[in-house]
């Protein structure tokens, strides 16, 4: 069992917490885990990208090869696009729709969504609406961890149960909203995959 | 065995701390920084009393590393590549010097620039040193050789080097502890000339360096970081140093590499090794993150008739990262890719945050010299370099930390005048300061711009050296008092910056403008501590 991530975003967005929740999950789980990530310049409003692998034997290379990973996992739907020579033939796209426009010659979004619904396997999920709708915009990147989770070989109860333990710290409301997220955006990917 | 899910910089911190530090010094520097980061944060570090504070470069740091090493303790010096420049005349002569307390110095190359200026591989100034240098392979190793690397810096007497690259540094993998050791008594050197290089001494030092390099190979040759497999296949060897090897492996799972691979983590490059190698292959790729340094160094080892390949013969890409999809090509397996990158893609660079005081100081700068023909402002490393870019457009140079004073003055006695500087407060206290120095005692026509956000923001926002001291150091080292302004960078009070600038472009001497407005990053990490601290006040007594 392996599953190869790529996590990308824009600096500032908080992918890394993403990443860290699934590594939890994954570590105690008893899995392997290597996780590359971008420090430095390109957090400033830069794109920036994780490379997440999980697996039950032992990893070697802390980048995902070219053509091998599981899963897209974007929080900005442009950025999803960036790396999709990292996709493999049976790998999936999961991409929040709401951009970052931060640079000047952003490409119009709905060419930008048809790139994505052009691919195979994919589900697009207005993250930020549905964070909005249950009550906080900053919890779209849980919304992202539970369209993910399908495609992670992790149950999704353990990764609830990393989200519960990454919380923790900041009391039961935000863990409690954070779960909230996380199933909204499994159940859309339950029905949109 | 508990497993800590550490980045590779976190295993060195921590492996520092286990290993029986007394001391960490360090100037910031991506992708080293989070490992002082990390010692700085360790309640652990705290109650051992190991003193972690930032310096104010890379030469102090590593100086006050030797020092800690003189006093019989161990201690560790980190920085990123180009720091080493910084520290080189420390570190060339601490080889000659050798050391009392362990000394590892922990350096962190940056290969395809991901933040920075260039790409040099300090496996060179370890060789050039003529001291041995470690390059794990992953965060378990990077963890052992900065433990064990002490005893090994003790045992050979030398300082020794680790050299990790970005991407190791700055990837998560479970990582196990060792067992603490306890720090070392105070104990001076039991020569008292040891460190005193004077040159009938110094030739001394420098003979027994010379005599040491045997035991260095050897200790590589018998180092449990070299592996020597010897494979089925005699087509073709491999020799894969540090990361590399994880490349390989990404190529041959389970085992299945049918050549004979050495894995080569620990230098100098042990001739035995190498040469016993030979006897099992036809010919040699060798693999290395950074500069083609093994792949020179063992042609003149190997027989002529093996061919040896890799960075330099093309085999490899002569710049830049490597990655197992390179390793693939050079091994010659097919290539794999995913759907290519729509057209529509555009880059999206890194730029200054909303509200940044370094904004509104090139929106005045730029006023200001728009008059005159462009290219005359030099300036420096740090966030505020991205005014190179649109919408700015404003500097012409970003050389090394403290250039943008020097390269004013020199472009001014050249005749270039008006001729400005624009400098970051930690850049300033690094390396500014002496040049600024130089300017007034040539009384340079120059314009120093320091544009301080009281935070070293480039690298993430850590304490500046330079915090509330910088125009007493301006007017320390000799520029006129009336000639030090100060003024806070905000658009109301944009007519007045332009106004200063004028002011200042026509004094014929050396003016410094300071704009100082708090980093709006570091402002609000500051509140978000602050209102930690409030809700739980026990933590405030660390
Ligand atoms: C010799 C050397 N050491 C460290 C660095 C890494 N570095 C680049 S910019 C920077 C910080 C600059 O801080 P400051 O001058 O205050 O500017 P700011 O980023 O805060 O605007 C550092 C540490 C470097 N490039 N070269
Ligand atoms: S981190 Fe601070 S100094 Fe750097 S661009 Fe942002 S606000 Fe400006």
């Amino acid at each position: 069992m392996k599953t190869d991530i790529i996590l990308a975003g824009v600096g500032g967005q908080g992918i890394l917490s993403i990443a860290s929740i699934l590594g939890d999950a994954a570590l105690h789980e008893n899995l392997f885990l290597k996780q590359a990530e971008t420090h430095g310049m390109s957090q400033r409003g830069g794109a920036v990208v994780s490379h997440l692998r999980i697996s039950d034997k032992a990893i070697a290379s802390d980048l995902i090869p070219l053509g091998s990973a599981d899963l897209i996992l974007s929080v900005e739907p442009m950025e999803a696009l960036r790396y999709l020579p990292y996709l493999s033939p049976t790998g999936y796209v999961v991409t929040n729709t709401t951009p970052v426009l931060n640079i000047p010659n952003y490409p119009e979004l709905e060419a930008v969504l048809a790139e994505i619904t052009k691919q195979a396997q994919h589900v697009a999920i207005d993250a930020d609406e549905i964070a909005g709708e249950i009550g906080n915009k900053r919890a779209s990147n849980m919304v992202m961890l539970g369209a993910a989770a399908p495609f992670v070989h992790i149950h999704a109860d353990k990764i609830e149960a990393g989200i519960s333990r990454i919380f923790a710290k900041k009391g039961e409301a935000v863990v409690d909203l954070n779960i909230k997220a996380f199933r909204a955006g499994l159940q859309f990917a339950l029905d949109n995959r | 065995m508990k497993q800590n899910l550490f980045l590779g910089v976190e295993a060195i911190g921590q492996a520092a701390i286990d290993g029986g530090i007394s001391g960490v010094y360090a100037y910031p520097g991506t992708p080293s920084t989070e490992i002082t980061e990390f010692i700085q944060n360790s309640d652990k570090a705290t109650e051992k009393g190991i003193r972690s504070k930032w310096s104010a470069n890379e030469k102090t740091a590593y100086e006050a590393a030797l020092g800690m090493s003189y006093a019989g303790k161990r201690s560790m010096v980190c920085m990123k590549h180009v720091g080493l420049n910084v520290a080189a005349d420390a570190f060339m002569n601490s080889a000659i010097t050798g050391i009392n307390g362990g000394l590892v110095v922990t350096v962190a190359d940056d290969p395809s620039m991901h933040s920075s200026q260039n790409e040099q591989d300090s496996r060179y100034y370890g060789k050039f040193a003529m001291i041995p240098v470690l390059e794990p392979s992953n965060q378990q190793e990077a963890y052992d050789m900065v433990y064990h690397g002490f005893q090994l810096s003790e045992d050979l007497g030398v300082p020794v080097m680790v050299r990790i690259t970005t991407r190791l540094a700055h990837s998560r993998s479970g990582v196990v502890r060792s067992e603490e050791q306890p720090q070392n008594q105070l104990v001076l050197p039991a020569d008292p000339s040891q460190f005193i290089l004077l040159p009938s001494s110094a030739r001394k030092r420098y003979q027994s360096l010379l005599s040491k390099q045997g035991e260095f190979e050897k200790a590589a040759e018998e180092s449990n970081y070299n592996k020597l497999n010897i494979g089925s296949d005699k087509s073709l060897g491999i020799i894969a140093c540090g990361i590399a090897f994880n490349y390989l492996i990404e190529n041959f799972p389970d085992e299945s590499c049918p050549y004979t691979v050495l894995k080569l983590s620990q230098y100098p490059v042990s001739n035995a090794l190498v040469l016993e190698m030979q006897k099992h292959c036809e010919e040699v790729l060798v693999m290395e993150e950074g500069y083609p340094v093994v792949e020179e160094l063992v042609k003149g080892i190997f027989s002529k008739k093996i061919k040896v390949s890799g960075r330099l013969s093309g085999a490899l890409p002569r710049s830049g990262e490597l990655n197992a999809d390179l390793v693939a090509l050079a091994l010659g397996h097919e290539e794999k890719q995913g759907p290519s990158v729509p057209d529509l893609v555009v880059n999206r660079p890194p730029a200054l945050c909303q509200g940044c005081g370094h904004q509104d100081m090139y929106k005045a700068l730029n006023e200001a010299v728009d008059k005159y023909s462009k290219g005359r402002v030099f300036s420096d490393i740090g966030c505020y370099t991205l005014g190179a870019l649109p919408p700015y457009k404003s500097i012409y140079s970003c050389v090394d930390m403290g250039a943008s004073v020097t390269m004013a003055k020199g472009a001014a006695d050249a005749g270039l005048i008006p001729s400005l500087a624009v400098i970051g407060d930690s850049t300033f206290t690094h390396s500014g300061i002496t040049g600024l120095l130089d300017a007034v005692n040539d009384n340079s026509n120059i314009v120093v711009v320091i544009s301080d956000n009281e935070s070293v923001s480039m690298t993430g926002g850590q304490e500046s050296s330079a915090l509330g001291k910088i125009e007493a150091i301006c007017a320390g080292v000799g520029v006129l008092p009336e000639h030090i302004r100060t003024l806070i960078p905000m658009k109301k009070y944009h007519d007045m910056m332009v106004k200063t600038f004028e002011e200042e472009i026509a004094y014929e001497g050396v003016s410094v403008i300071v704009f100082r407005r708090e980093c709006i990053q570091a402002a609000a990490r500051r509140l978000r501590k602050e209102k930690k601290m409030k809700e739980n006040p026990k933590k405030m007594a660390q």
